[in-house]
């Protein structure tokens, strides 16, 4: 590509951290400067074109890898990729500026990323955001001007959006650039435990996986979590691991797609589609390759069962990806897992190698002649690549903003070609049906809504976490499992599926918790957010965080979205002002206005859901009839 | 190429173009018969030719198999720079392609064996049988809109319109009864021959239309000396070009390309209807009008044909415009030529009749040619070797071009290798003298990684500012007229460091003065 590069050299960290991701350059031409001699075969022959442009996808993780080398991407760092993977320079700062967990400033090593979503709010986020605020200065932001005074070693801390710790409310992760990088979640954070070297300790997880039902019989999804050893093939082995992609290679694609309609499994990501339908598809289309993603960018505020699930059972959703690629026709698996989940990370390319040196994946799995290949892929920083057609331009190293639907990811998906997309919750409930068969799947749940859901239950209850329980349960016994709401308080309201979700009342908890229950009482269980906000909790910072949220998420890219979401927030800040009946009926016009306006016209499902829980609490909570505290 | 096309790319510099190439071939200047005949051999060697094709229609292949067998792919390394192996690759894979194309512009004709250098590419497509097919085929791109329709119209000096030969005596006959007069049957000059004949003075008048020579050719010095010493230079013109200005009488025309009625043909033989869409200067007149006036002052008159009469009388005297009715062009959206009948789709692609059973016409003959590279080439006194060439925004000496302000025209600048320019003490914008035996010029340096060391290239875009012309050599072709533009040896020596900040303000000189 006739790129123009600005001649800026890359320090040796930087140039370091690309290679060895790419490998070293085969020739000058790769460089972006002509910081070599160049040899007679340079100046006669340059080879690029079709086959470096291919390798577009890798832009991502050469962004991160200076990242994570040196804490912040420099015009240099980001020239020499430009010249490495042939991506014009402005192309390439639009991915980079894309993601909140690239700096393109100057940056120190060591920041703390603080989350001040609405469960951490629940549970003392701002507290613990003033505190870093009292010992380390203002929240870190990009330098302006050219020659700013940098210190690599300070410490900083910034504010961050749901950390997907909400059950450890307040969370906290330290990120720290390096070779190797460091990097932690923190649950229940202090300043004591954020500031100091423990910030930096190795992180087992063991805590986070102490989870509520903890080796509880009847478990199904959550049967291994803080019981089986997450690093050991063996023990996922012993514990009935494999056997369901046995079963499946006995009984061929064909067999695989029979047991998954009879499962009747739907996607838990939040659209409840068919899988078996979504898997038919791909089997069926004619175009080559296949793909196969999972769906592991969780982030919709008040969701972590996903990241449970990664970080303590990863074999299953190994076995679960293989056993769809043999049901697909793929060979090549992509798992895009949230840029702040490192040890889910981690502990995924543990498992991925470990069943590659075992057979389990690779070139001839389980010898059966099958080719199978997963790879992990780390976001940055952007919930928006939770939409699957904005994951696959993410994959693709492109900005991550959704793509029109149709086509539909099984027919034009990742790299164009048919694609198999699915949720990490989704994929782990395939080795189950396997080796149970769906029939006695289907049996679990309510005739519409089979199967167990994993529910994250967090905010003002005694006792937040997964809760893994049958489709059709009530709110009501799912709190109580809880423990309820804390001593001496009453739940004022639910807010079901996130920030993308909506409120229930205190005197609503009956409504049942299965797709066909919530969508008769008009809510959804979208991605399993049970978020608990009590009567000591103000509701109006609530709605304007999830505006907030929206705002910093939106990706830009259509109108509806990217300007509603702003009207939206400066009509509930203006409200917050201005409570006044007029006032009252001036602004609640305008959100309903704007609402109708994003939830018809955005391209994604960001904007579509971007009013829910706002226009929830009004219509429901009736939260602006009476005068605001 | 975004649909999976690979793209090689034979170019001295890495141009932006050579960027998107899967593989740049990074030629010495003027070699190219040497990369062709290197790849032709390679690809009889490993037994990639078309056998049959080259059995059923062409002819001259044992001579030409003869002639390329001293290329072996190290004496092809020797000669073009380019490693053996990536000569092998691209053969191989040229010839294996399922469809393949050559393309080319003027880095194949500018030299003085520019025909040598087309016949040596079409060897290669008779040789491995990519013409005459979808897909396929030889391919001069060319550099303006209607650089061929000028082609079409006869404005050549050996064919009368449709590229009918002056020489057919059938063809001659018909546009003597239609034009009613004896159409002489001796081929005319080209530029070159032009510009010898007013050198010796056999050409004493000229009419030019549409073309600036004061600035466009190679040698600009001697050429301004020759325009200057004619007894009567008519200049019909949109724009007042320095030849106009040179001119005795200026003849303002209309633009044809927005002010006029008429038809263009582009790259791909395609004639479409061009319309006048906006109203003319006040003095400026239609082109027909002019020639149709100048014609009855001259004692003919041919009163005031339509552009779409005109059209209509070369349709009659030309097979290959026959079905092209300005209406059929309209409704078609344009038509590619041979064109013979007013029911005939066009032709989208030449010479399918090789394919035909049996063969339709003669075979197409291989040919002979040998490697001879440039005329000049550097020594000591003149290191290093000047390429000229175009850059994307501007357009040859800026008449049509320089009248816009463009964000990546950066004017005029030797563009010279790092190398180089670290050996010489340059740094970009840097002013420099450079010299050839013809001429002197100053020009601020570009240093460009695009380049390599001993090779600088430099544009004619700038002539006011930067008169390039006045270092290019002479030489042209005898077959084709064409001046030897791509390659001419010069010197290079940094100008005093004080000026290079004002670049802007001392560059400029409107003098050609030799020598400096």
């Amino acid at each position: 590509m006739d790129i123009k590069l600005r001649g800026v050299e890359p320090t040796d960290d930087e140039r370091a951290a690309v290679d060895a991701l790419l490998g070293a350059p085969s020739s000058s031409w790769e460089l972006a400067t002509v910081a070599r001699a160049r040899d007679a075969s340079d100046l006669h022959v340059a080879h690029g074109g079709h086959a470096q442009r291919a390798r577009r996808h890798l832009l991502l993780p050469a962004l991160h890898a200076v990242q994570d080398r040196v804490g912040w991407i420099s015009e240099g760092a980001l020239d020499y990729i430009c010249a490495r993977l042939d991506v014009p320079p402005a192309d390439a700062w639009g991915v980079a500026t894309f993601y909140a967990l690239f700096a393109t400033a100057p940056r120190p090593k060591r920041v703390l990323h603080v989350c001040d979503d609405i469960a951490c709010k629940c549970r003392g986020a701002d507290a613990l955001a003033a505190a870093c605020e009292a010992q380390l200065g203002a929240p870190w932001h990009p330098p302006e001007g050219e020659s700013v005074a940098h210190d690599p070693d300070a410490l900083v801390w910034m504010r961050s959006p749901c950390l997907g710790l909400c059950d450890q409310a307040p969370a906290v992760l330290a990120s720290e650039a390096g070779d190797p990088p460091r990097e932690r979640l923190i649950g229940h954070a202090t300043l004591a435990s954020i500031v100091g070297e423990c910030a930096w300790q190795e992180d087992d997880g063991a805590s986070r996986l102490a989870i509520p039902q903890r080796g509880e019989p009847g478990l199904a999804l959550l049967a291994r979590v803080g019981v089986v050893d997450p690093e050991s093939l063996d023990a996922y082995r012993a514990s009935g691991g494999y056997e369901g992609l046995r079963r499946a290679l006995e009984l061929g694609a064909d067999g695989v797609l029979r047991e998954l309609a009879e499962s009747g499994l739907v996607g838990r990501g939040g659209a409840a589609f068919p899988t078996a339908r979504k898997w038919e598809a791909v089997a069926r289309a004619a175009a080559r390759p296949h793909y196969l993603v999972c769906n592991a960018d969780e982030s919709e505020p008040g969701t972590f069962k996903d990241r449970v699930l990664l970080e303590g059972d990863p074999f299953a959703l190994v076995e679960a990806m293989t056993i769809a690629a043999v049901a697909t026709g793929c060979e090549q698996g992509y798992v895009y897992v949230r840029g702040e989940y490192p040890l889910a990370q981690r502990r995924l390319e543990r498992a991925i190698a470990q069943a590659t040196a075992h057979g389990l994946l690779g070139d001839d799995v389980m010898g059966r002649g099958v080719r199978v290949h997963i790879e992990v892929r780390k976001g940055a920083g952007a919930y928006i690549c939770g939409e699957e057609t904005a994951l696959f331009n993410s994959l693709e190293g492109l900005r991550g903003e959704p793509r029109s639907k149709p086509p539909f990811p099984v027919q034009a998906g990742l790299f164009g070609k048919p694609t198999v997309v699915n949720n990490v919750e989704t994929l782990c409930n395939v080795p189950l049906i396997l080796a149970r068969g769906g029939a006695a799947f289907a049996q679990v749940g309510t005739p519409q809504s089979t199967g167990t859901k994993l529910y994250c239950v967090s905010g003002c209850v005694q006792h937040p976490g997964v809760y893994e329980a049958p489709f059709g349960i009530t709110l009501r016994e799912l709190l109580a499992r809880a423990g309820g709401p804390l001593p001496g308080r009453t739940v004022r309201a639910v807010l079901v599926g996130g920030a993308a979700g909506s409120f229930v009342r205190g005197d609503e908890l009956d409504v049942p918790l299965s797709i066909e229950g919530t969508r008769a009482a008009g809510t959804t269980v979208g991605s399993g957010v049970v978020m608990v906000v009590d009567d000591t909790v103000p509701l109006e910072p609530i709605l304007a965080r999830i505006a907030a949220f929206f705002r910093d998420e939106s990706c830009g890219q259509c109108v509806p979205c990217r300007v509603g979401t702003v009207r939206q927030e400066e009509a509930l800040h203006r409200l917050a002002r201005d409570a006044s009946p007029d006032a009252r009926s001036r602004e609640l016009a305008i959100l309903a206005d704007v609402g109708v306006a994003m939830r018809d016209a955005s391209i994604c499902g960001l904007g579509q859901t971007a009013y829910a829980a706002v226009e929830s609490a009004i219509a429901r909570l009736r939260l602006f009839e009476t005068e605001p505290r | 190429m975004r649909r999976g096309a690979r793209l090689y790319v034979v170019d001295p510099r890495r141009t932006s173009t050579a960027q998107w190439a899967d593989v740049w071939l990074g030629v010495h200047v003027g070699s190219d018969i040497a990369l062709a005949n290197a790849m032709g051999r390679e690809i009889i060697h490993a037994g990639l030719a078309n056998a049959s094709f080259i059995a059923h229609a062409t002819s001259g292949f044992e001579a030409y198999r003869a002639s390329v067998e001293p290329y072996t792919l190290e004496v092809g390394e020797a000669l073009t720079g380019v490693p053996a192996e990536v000569i092998r690759e691209a053969a191989h894979t040229y010839a294996r392609a399922d469809r393949a194309m050559i393309c080319w512009t003027l880095g194949i004709t500018e030299h003085h064996d520019a025909v040598d250098n087309v016949l040596a590419l079409i060897n290669l497509s008779l040789l491995t049988g990519h013409v005459g097919r979808w897909g396929s085929g030889v391919n001069p791109l060319r550099g303006q809109n209607n650089v061929q329709g000028g082609g079409d119209m006869g404005a050549l000096p050996n064919r009368l319109p449709g590229f009918q030969d002056i020489h057919d005596d059938d063809a001659r006959a018909r546009f003597d009864r239609r034009w009613n007069t004896t159409v002489p049957r001796e081929y005319g000059r080209n530029l070159t021959q032009m510009l010898h004949a007013m050198e010796t003075g056999e050409l004493s008048s000229l009419f030019v239309i549409g073309e600036n020579p004061a600035q466009s050719d190679a040698d600009a010095t001697h050429v301004d000396a020759l325009l200057r010493g004619l007894d009567h230079l008519v200049v019909q013109e949109i724009f007042l070009t320095r030849t106009a200005e040179l001119a005795h009488v200026v003849l303002p025309a209309t633009a044809s390309w927005c002010e006029a009625e008429g038809t263009v043909t582009n790259s791909e033989r395609r004639v479409q209807r061009v319309r006048a869409a906006v109203a003319p200067p006040a003095d400026a007149r239609d082109e027909l009008w002019i020639l149709s006036e100048l014609a009855r002052r001259l004692g003919h008159d041919w009163g005031h044909p339509s552009a779409e009469e005109v059209w209509n009388e070369l349709r009659a005297l030309a097979p290959n415009f026959a079905g092209m009715s300005y209406a059929r062009l309209e409704a078609l959206g344009g038509i590619q030529w041979p064109c013979p009948d007013e029911s005939h789709p066009g032709t989208p692609f030449l010479h399918a009749r090789l394919w035909e059973e049996p063969r339709g016409g003669p075979a197409a003959p291989f040919s002979v040619v040998q490697f001879e590279g440039p005329v000049e080439t550097p020594d000591a006194e003149y290191p290093f070797l000047l390429t000229t060439g175009r850059r994307l925004d501007s357009y040859n000496t800026g008449v049509q071009s320089a009248g816009y302000r463009s964000p990546l025209r950066r004017g005029e600048t030797l563009d010279i290798s790092p190398e180089d320019a670290a050996r010489l003490g340059l740094v970009e914008g840097d002013l420099v003298h450079v010299a050839s035996r013809r001429g002197r010029l100053q020009a601020p340096v570009h240093v460009d990684r695009a380049l390599r060391p001993g090779l600088v290239f430099m544009t004619l875009h700038f002539p006011d500012d930067v008169p390039t012309n006045v270092l290019t050599i002479d030489a042209s072709d005898p077959k084709s007229g064409t001046a030897e533009f791509k390659a001419c040896a010069v010197r290079v020596e940094p100008a005093a460091r004080e000026v290079a900040g004002d670049v802007a303000g001392d560059v400029p000189d409107r003098t050609l003065v030799p020598g400096d």
